[in-house]
């Protein structure tokens, strides 16, 4: 089965738990809405022609800001990061002529709201295949919220070696940080409010490409 | 899903659902185990303590080193150095580490129940490691999970264990595992080390131990628990050595890519020959290698707030 790739607040997970409040970092995991489609208050805040021109315009930032490809490596974010690294590598390698490596980063073990859980999330495959050693690692993830995942995954990256240079893609800032985190390449600036969710669906994981905001 | 339990005290009580998920986080913890920095935060601020009251290298070095990868503190408590010489009881043992916060105590001990007796008087999570006769979970899912990562699916799969059954709490937690997943388990050893009735747990006994590996995917291994050669369950080693002793002639009986297993550590030239164990089908050190990935699984997933 494949979960819905989404942002939430971190009150949905702790409702019965008021005290955690936001000490949550934002999760696209174990997480069941129902059809939101049917729903009237969705809002499709990008079509599948603009995420696709979105990431196209990020691959040519990315090969732009680092001068074509050389020691350059993609990282998602499991699930959507994932996809959406995937689809900029071969929009890079459409520019460039090369391939670049991919790797898949599972962050559940960087939380720094693991230990207050009352269920442990289940655990997905992290891979990644190439030697980080002195590479430009660029994050790539669907939205950009708290920035908690962000810095659970750069410690997760850490422990795979040295990275020269870290960078972050994300298709959606929606804004409302809670760490100092800021996104290099940004496919779109949507304002939120903390009570909307942000959902980012892919053909991958068998939605029709579009990003939608909704109330919580 | 989660595994919605407290302790972890025997296979008897699992559900298929809970054991295919504990082989699935086990897969994630394999990965850990094969980077470079092989340490993860997310038991940071727990405390797990090992009380073993049998003495024990591999599972107890295990379960340390699984939880050290895990970023949690780790204890060992041994009898020895404790005041249960003193005549303190368990319980009262389990409650004084109970009160310095333990998160998670990972108990062996000689007497079967045992660890069910400590999960039922303290609030920290319990993990039998091993109780008298009765089980030893963690061995068994760490040779399930040994078993899938060769690629082998256990409906319908032939696994011979071999040896003293009756003695054994690795045979015990085994066959209530593979039955559980639909494997066809049979059961070899002289009659002396089979328990009574142990056919209604849905196993075949064989005496001859040629014709209970005959076409088995997996050979099974047991310990011959020498310190019980007092006993008479057989007349000599050399005898039971000849009639159950696992040789390269007999892995031939078994099917092609069978492999053989044994929860060590290993009498070499009695239960297995010294070839047998050092073969290509030999999983023995995969057993050993698995067996950290597994238990930080079982370790992660005990750890849920409570």
């Amino acid at each position: 089965m494949q979960p819905s790739h989404q942002d939430t607040v971190g009150r949905f997970f702790y409702a019965d738990s008021p005290r955690l409040g936001r000490h949550t970092i934002e999760s696209k995991r174990n997480v069941t809405t129902g059809n939101h489609a049917q729903r009237d208050d969705v809002r499709v805040v990008m079509d599948a022609g603009d995420i696709a021109r979105a990431l196209t315009r990020i691959a040519h930032e990315i090969v732009e800001r680092n001068k074509g490809v050389k020691d350059l490596a993609l990282v998602g974010i499991r699930t959507g990061g994932v996809h959406l690294a995937h689809r900029l590598a071969k929009r890079i390698q459409n520019i460039e002529g090369a391939q670049i490596p991919i790797g898949e980063l599972d962050i559940t073990l960087y939380r720094d709201d693991l230990a207050l859980r009352k269920n442990q999330p289940v655990l997905r495959k992290t891979s990644v295949p190439f030697d980080m050693a002195d590479k430009v690692v660029v994050l790539v993830d669907d939205v950009l919220f708290t920035g908690r995942t962000i810095r659970a995954a750069m410690d997760g990256l850490m422990d795979f070696g040295r990275p020269g240079e870290i960078q972050l893609a994300v298709l959606v800032d929606r804004g409302h940080r809670q760490l100092p985190i800021k996104a290099n390449y940004i496919g779109k600036n949507l304002p939120t409010s903390r009570e909307e969710k942000v959902q980012v669906l892919l053909e991958e994981g068998g939605e029709d490409d579009r990003v939608v905001i909704f109330k919580a | 899903m989660s595994l919605k339990r407290k302790d972890l005290l025997s296979l008897a009580s699992l559900s298929v659902d809970e054991i295919a998920l504990i082989l699935e986080t086990a897969d994630s913890f394999k990965e850990v185990t094969g980077r470079e920095i092989k340490k993860v935060p997310a038991l940071r601020g727990k405390t797990v303590v090992n009380l073993f009251f049998e003495p024990s290298t591999r599972t107890r070095t295990s379960f340390e080193l699984a939880a050290k990868r895990l970023s949690a503190d780790v204890i060992n408590f041994s009898p020895s150095s404790s005041s249960v010489v003193k005549g303190e009881t368990l319980l009262d043992t389990a409650r004084n580490i109970e009160a310095m916060q333990a998160d998670i105590i990972v108990l062996r001990h000689s007497s079967a129940g045992a660890a069910e007796t400590l999960a039922r008087g303290v609030k920290s999570s319990v993990i039998n490691a091993g109780d008298g006769w009765h089980e030893h979970p963690t061995q068994a899912l760490l040779d399930l999970y040994t078993i899938r990562g060769r690629g082998m699916g256990f409906g319908g799969l032939r696994v011979a264990i071999v040896g003293d059954v009756s003695h054994s709490r690795v045979a015990r937690s085994n066959i209530y595992a593979l039955t559980k997943l639909g494997a066809d388990v049979r059961l070899v050893g002289p009659p002396t080390m089979m328990p009574w009735g142990v056919e209604k747990l849905g196993v075949k006994v064989y005496s001859d131990m040629d014709e209970g590996l005959r076409g088995v995917n997996v050979i099974m291994m047991l310990r011959l628990q020498l310190e019980r050669q007092g006993r008479a369950l057989f007349p000599t080693i050399r005898e039971y050595a000849r009639l159950y002793g696992l040789t390269a002639e007999r892995v031939k009986l078994a099917d092609t890519g069978a492999i053989v297993m044994h929860p060590g550590p290993i009498n070499r030239g009695v239960e297995i020959a010294p070839d047998v164990a050092d073969s290509l089908s030999s999983v023995i050190l995969d057993q050993v290698a698995n067996g950290v990935a597994v238990r930080m699984g079982i370790l992660y997933l005990m750890s849920e707030a409570g």
